[in-house]
């Protein structure tokens, strides 16, 4: 059971202690200990619930989601994921993944879309949406992202993007770019990607949707996010608000021609 | 929800009539719908407000927009910055500028405090390691700020209560106190002057720079 094995590789590691740590470099030893959990990635549940999820008649109008169109047209979902967030015409709005599912899940299931947003996240309909965003982000792995900037709402976001991504607020004057917005540097041993250019193929925006082993739980897009405003002291981003969908045009574009290894484990 | 649905659609809204134009918006026009999409999108949740981003203050608006363009503030706009959070430095009010480096080791080590996932009764943290090495004993260390290894050492404090240290202990203050004041746009949070730390705790982590008995020093 790779479930199993995935658990004693990190009874082991803790194990371990900090004496070993200490002998290689800290990256090494991250590295080595991602290397080990590749072959046991607990997202792989994740997928599997999610592609079931797409298939499965639900809601009020107990309809699937194999007619959603992620932007290459009704049911076409293999490769959507490296091209999003872009614009939609049907809602005059720009999307991401986990936004867009949102607008399916009530347009064709009839489903509540603001009350799912609503959701804290780990809870109800919002491990629905996470399970789906890992299924679809699966089904473009290995694909390198490219995001369009031929509509002019694609081009304001990347602008507002940027903005958001240089902000900074809150009790401690954080911005995103005051952790990643520079080369080689990290936050204790964490390594820090520099986001405010290509970091290169499955890092930062082409690692997500991930498993974080730490916390035993699969995060999308939108909570890593919510998560790093958090750890910022900046006040709550509603999920799917135009700032975090803004931040991952930025992000993407940035990202443009990196492959992505999305579902990804992390630690 | 209703009503923050309504807005983003009208920032949608809004987006697509500053597009319309042949040549595109403005900075201005983008600073402006930046700062709409702000108000729309980020609420209060907990302890965190959502005015501690919105109604950030003159320096962080400064600093943001200069960041954003790519380009540093001009030096007479860093200046006045600078004079500005100066100015507004409490020093010690009992003129005790070192407390108890353990305390302040402590303090360094703690990353905790002010998210929306903390309550009034969370203690801060000065979040320290988390960009500066200090005890060389403590490995996990961050490198966004320069080492403080033998910051005191380095600069010849064998007293710090001593006139020659007076300088270097002043400005040590007001950097932990103000970060700000010495550099305009500095990555380093404000922790006296944003409430982070009390006074008592900034002089514990000054004692954990400058006492010549701290292991920083060694």
């Amino acid at each position: 059971m790779r479930m199993t094995k995935t658990l004693s590789l990190i009874a082991m590691l803790s194990l371990a202690g900090t004496a070993a740590w200490a002998q290689k470099s800290a990256v090494q030893s991250i590295e080595e200990y991602r290397l080990m959990l590749q072959d046991g990635n607990p997202a792989d549940l994740f997928e599997a619930k999610g592609e079931a999820l797409w298939k499965q008649k639900r809601g009020p109008k107990n309809a699937s989601l194999e007619q959603c169109d992620l932007g290459k047209g009704p049911g076409v979902f293999k490769g959507a994921f490296v091209e999003l967030p872009r614009f939609f015409a049907d809602t005059n709005r720009v999307q991401d993944m986990e936004s867009r599912l949102l607008t399916c899940m009530e347009t064709l299931q009839g489903l509540n879309a603001a009350e799912i947003a609503k959701t804290p996240f780990g809870r109800g309909e919002q491990n629905n949406v996470t399970a789906l965003a890992t299924w679809l982000a699966a089904e473009s792995k290995d694909k390198k992202f490219n995001l369009s900037q031929s509509h002019a709402q694609e081009k304001v976001f990347y602008e507002v993007g940027k903005r958001l991504f240089f902000q900074r607020g809150g009790a401690h004057d954080f911005s995103c770019a005051s952790c990643h917005g520079q080369d080689n540097t990290r936050i204790r041993l964490q390594d820090l990607p520099n986001l405010t250019k290509n970091p290169g193929d499955g890092v930062g925006f082409a690692a997500w949707p991930a498993y974080r082993v730490s916390n035993g739980q699969m995060w999308g897009m939108q909570q890593r996010l919510n998560d790093c405003y958090r750890q910022q002291r900046f006040p709550y981003p509603g999920f799917g608000s135009d700032a975090t969908i803004a931040l991952g045009v930025y992000l993407g574009v940035n990202s443009k021609g990196s492959v992505s290894i999305a579902p990804a484990i992390k630690r | 929800m209703k009503n923050s649905l309504k807005i983003t659609l009208s920032v949608s809204a809004a987006a697509a009539v500053v597009a319309g134009c042949a040549v595109g918006p403005s900075g201005v026009d983008l600073d402006r719908l930046t700062a709409d999409i702000v108000k729309a999108s980020f609420r209060d949740q907990g302890i965190v407000k959502a005015a501690s981003l919105i109604d950030t203050d003159e320096t962080n608006k400064a600093c943001s927009a200069a960041d954003a363009a790519g380009k540093p503030l001009d030096d007479a706009k860093a200046k006045a910055i600078e004079a500005m959070n100066l100015k507004a430095v409490k020093w010690p009010t009992d003129g005790k500028f070192l407390g108890d480096w353990k305390e302040g080791e402590k303090l360094a080590q703690s990353g905790r405090g002010l998210t929306w996932t903390d309550d009034a009764t969370t203690p801060n943290g000065g979040n320290c390691y988390n960009c500066h090495q200090i005890d060389k004993k403590e490995i996990s260390f961050g490198t966004i700020g320069p080492s403080l290894y033998n910051y005191g050492k380095l600069r010849g404090v064998a007293d710090p209560a001593s006139a020659a240290a007076k300088p270097i202990v002043e400005y040590t203050w007001g950097k932990v106190w103000n970060s700000k004041a010495y550099n305009a746009c500095s990555n380093m949070p404000r922790a006296g002057h944003m409430g982070i730390l009390t006074q008592a705790q900034v002089a514990d982590i000054m004692a954990l720079l400058l006492d010549p008995k701290s292991p920083v020093n060694q």
